[in-house]
C-alpha cells in the first residue's frame, strides 16, 4: 500500500484541501518512514521532529478556519545543510561547522517556511557541498536508497535520498557543478537546477559565488514547478539575484511538446558514456520525437574545456570564500594554547577541513597566487565566454538541450574516493550549465535542465525571450518530463536496478519588466 | 606532464596545516589535476574577454536605511571564545622588540 510520505506534494496538497488528511498525518507518515530507514541511509544529518509536529499542528488550526493554502503548506520538506536555519544546527556536513547554530534564515527556507512548509531535518551531503557522491561529508556518507551499498550521487546526495526514501516529499539543494542533478539522477528523483541569480542565495553557506544556484529535489516534475514559483523572485539581500516578483511556473504544465526544437548535445555521447544511460537517453528522444519534437543534433564544441575551466574557477572561489572559517568569530577553534592567532588559524583549519575542501582550497589558492593567476584563473574564464557563446549559438537553433545527466548510473561506495579526476568527470555533462549560468536543468529518470539565455545588452536584436516564452519552454519540457517517465514508484515495492537520467538545458531570461503575481497564501 | 607545485608554498598561502602525508598526497593529486586544468590554454585566445559572472551585475546599490542588527548576545552565541561583549582570540602581534 502506498503510503501518505510516498505521495508527491501535489497530491499532498489536493487531499489537505479536500480535508482528507491533516497536516500532522502526513508529517507522521514522513517521521515514520524516517525513523525506520534512516540508519540505513543516512540522509539526515539533524532531524527535527518536535519543531515540525508544532507547525504541522498549527497549520492544522489555520486550516481548519477555511482559509486557503500555499501549494507548499503542510509538506514535509528537507533541507541541504547548506541553507541556514535560525536556531537550527547547519554544519555543511563539516567538521569546522559542526556545532554552528545560524541566527537567522537562508531566504530561500524562509519563502518556504512562510508558506507553510514544514521543516524535516537538515540532509547530509558532501562537505561544503564540494563532491559527487556524498563521500566528502565529516559525518559519514548516505546510502542510495535503491542499493545502499552504492552512491547517491552529490553533493546533494541526502537530499535525493531522503526524496527517494519517502523521508521528505521533497527537498532542497544547491547546484554548482551539477550537485543537484547529478544526485537526482542516480536516486531517480527530479531534479532542477534553475538559471543563476532565480533563487537567492542569502543564507546559503558558499561555494563558488558565481555558479552556486538552489535547486529541487522532487518526485515529480510539477513539485519541482511549484517549488520554483515559491522561491522565485528577486532578494534585496542577495545583490546577484536576477530582478523580478516571482512567477507561476506551473503553467502550461500539459501543453505538450509538439513542434518544440530539441537538439541532442553531440558532444555528450560516446566515449565515457556507459551504454545504458546511453541507451536511457535515446529512447527518451525518441519518444519526445514520437510526442511530436522536432529532434535535431546539437553542438557545444567548447564543452570538452568545460571541466578544465570549472575546476579552475571552482576552486578559486572556494578558497577565497573559505577564508572566513579562521577559527576567531564562529565555528570550530582548534584546541589547546597558541603561540598567536596565525597559528590558531593554520590549526583550525588543518583541524576542521577534510581531504577534498583542502585539495580544493590548495588548487584554487595555487590558480591564483603571483605568476600563475592569468594561466590558470584568467584563461578559465575566457573559457567560460566561449561555452557562453556555444549555447547562444545553439540556443538559436532549439527551445532546448539534451544530453545525460550523468555519463554513469550510481556506483559502489569507495569506488572512486581515491581518484579525484575519475570523481570530477561525474560532472562533465551537467558543468557547462554552471558556468554559463544557464537555465532550469531538472534531471529525472529524465532530467530537465532549462537554460535561459542570457539578455545581450550590446545587440539588442538578441534580447530575452518573453517571460511568457520561458515559463511555457520550462514547462512543456518539463510536463514531458513526467509523461515519459512517471512518477517513481516506493523504493520498498520496485527496485530498478539503476537509474540514469537525460538532462534537458532550455534558454531563458529573466527581464528587469518581468510582473507576475504573488502567491501571497498564508 | 603533471604540473610540479611548492606545496609548503601554497598551504602557507591558504593557513592549512598539513601533515606529511597529505603534502605528500596533495602535491600528486594537485599535479595530475592541474595537468588537466591546464588545457584551457589552448583554447582562449587574447581576443576572447574573460566572464567573471555569467549574469553580470554591477554597482548594485539600494537606499541606505537602517534596519535593527543583530543583539549582542545572538551574534556572540557561536563565538570560539569571548570577553565580556568582544571576542577572544590569542595574541595577534609579535612579543618583545
Amino acid at each position: 500500500m502506498t503510503e501518505l510520505c510516498d505521495l508527491t506534494g501535489a497530491a499532498l496538497s489536493a487531499k489537505l484541501a479536500g480535508g482528507e488528511v491533516s497536516a500532522v498525518e502526513i508529517l507522521e507518515s514522513s517521521l515514520g518512514r524516517a525513523d525506520t530507514i534512516d540508519d540505513r541511509v543516512g540522509a539526515f544529518l539533524t532531524r527535527t521532529p518536535e519543531l515540525a509536529r508544532e507547525r504541522a499542528e498549527e497549520l492544522d488550526v489555520y486550516r481548519a478556519t477555511g482559509a486557503p493554502l500555499s501549494p507548499v503548506a503542510g509538506i514535509p520538506t528537507a533541507l541541504k545543510d547548506v541553507f541556514t536555519t535560525n536556531g537550527v544546527r547547519t554544519t555543511c556536513a563539516s567538521r569546522i561547522l559542526e556545532n554552528y547554530v545560524p541566527p537567522y534564515d537562508s531566504t530561500a527556507w524562509a519563502r518556504l517556511s512562510g508558506d507553510g512548509a514544514v521543516l524535516v531535518g537538515k540532509t547530509n551531503c558532501d562537505e561544503f557541498a564540494m563532491g559527487s557522491s556524498n563521500e566528502n561529508s565529516a559525518f559519514g556518507p548516505v546510502h542510495n536508497p535503491w542499493d545502499p551499498t552504492r552512491v547517491p550521487g552529490g553533493s546533494s546526495g541526502g537530499s535525493a535520498a531522503a526524496v527517494a526514501a519517502g523521508e521528505a516529499v521533497w527537498a532542497l539543494g544547491t547546484d554548482t557543478g551539477g550537485s543537484v542533478r547529478q544526485p537526482a539522477s542516480l536516486c531517480g528523483v527530479v531534479g532542477l537546477k534553475p538559471t543563476y541569480g532565480l533563487i537567492s542565495r542569502y543564507g546559503l553557506i558558499a561555494f563558488a559565488s558565481s555558479l552556486d544556484t538552489v535547486g529541487t529535489l522532487t518526485r515529480c516534475v510539477r513539485d519541482a514547478a511549484t517549488l520554483l514559483s515559491a522561491l522565485g523572485g528577486k532578494d534585496p539581500r542577495d545583490a546577484t539575484s536576477l530582478d523580478g516578483d516571482r512567477l507561476d511556473y506551473t503553467e502550461g504544465l500539459e501543453d505538450g511538446v509538439s513542434g518544440l526544437r530539441v537538439g541532442v548535445v553531440a558532444e555528450a555521447s560516446g566515449e565515457g558514456v556507459e551504454p545504458g544511460v546511453g541507451m536511457a537517453v535515446e529512447a527518451a528522444i525518441e519518444r519526445l520525437a514520437a510526442l511530436g519534437a522536432e529532434v535535431a543534433e546539437a553542438h557545444l564544441p567548447h564543452a570538452e574545456y568545460a571541466l578544465s575551466a570549472y575546476y579552475l574557477i571552482a576552486p578559486s572561489e572556494c578558497s577565497s570564500n573559505l577564508a572566513r572559517y579562521d577559527g576567531v568569530r564562529y565555528g570550530l577553534r582548534a584546541g589547546g594554547t597558541h603561540a598567536d592567532s596565525v597559528a590558531m588559524m593554520f590549526e583550525t583549519r588543518g583541524e576542521g577541513f577534510g581531504a577534498e575542501v583542502k585539495r580544493r582550497v590548495m588548487l584554487g589558492t595555487y590558480a591564483l597566487s603571483a605568476g600563475y593567476y592569468e594561466a590558470y584563473y584568467g584563461q578559465a574564464q575566457k573559457v567560460r565566454t566561449l561555452i557562453i557563446r556555444d549555447y547562444e549559438a545553439a540556443f538559436e537553433r532549439f527551445d532546448v538541450l539534451a544530453s545525460p545527466t550523468s555519463p554513469t548510473t550510481a556506483f559502489p561506495i569507495g569506488a572512486k574516493v581515491d581518484d579525484p579526476m575519475a570523481m570530477y568527470l561525474n560532472d562533465i555533462f551537467t558543468i557547462p550549465a554552471n558556468l554559463a549560468g544557464v537555465r532550469p536543468q531538472p534531471s529525472k529518470p529524465i532530467s530537465a535542465s532549462a537554460f535561459v539565455r542570457r539578455s545581450s545588452p550590446e545587440d539588442p536584436s538578441r534580447a530575452a525571450p518573453a517571460a511568457e516564452t520561458i515559463r511555457a519552454t520550462l514547462a512543456r519540457i518539463t510536463a514531458t518530463a513526467t509523461r515519459i517517465c512517471p512518477v517513481i514508484g516506493s523504493w520498498r515495492t520496485s527496485h530498478p536496478r539503476s537509474t540514469a537520467t537525460t538532462g534537458f538545458t532550455c534558454a531563458y531570461v529573466l527581464t528587469s519588466d518581468v510582473r507576475a503575481t504573488r502567491n501571497n497564501h498564508r | 606532464m603533471p604540473v610540479d607545485i611548492d606545496i609548503d608554498h601554497v598551504a602557507r598561502l591558504a593557513r592549512i596545516q598539513l601533515t606529511d602525508d597529505e603534502k605528500a598526497r596533495l602535491k600528486v593529486q594537485l599535479g595530475v589535476i592541474l595537468e588537466h586544468a591546464a588545457r584551457v590554454g589552448e583554447v582562449a585566445a587574447d581576443d576572447i574577454p574573460p566572464t567573471a559572472y555569467a549574469i553580470a551585475r554591477a554597482n548594485v546599490v539600494r537606499e541606505d536605511v537602517p534596519e535593527p542588527c543583530l543583539p549582542v548576545e545572538e551574534a556572540l552565541r557561536n563565538a570560539p571564545d569571548r570577553e565580556g561583549d568582544r571576542i577572544k582570540v590569542p595574541r595577534i602581534t609579535e612579543i618583545g622588540s
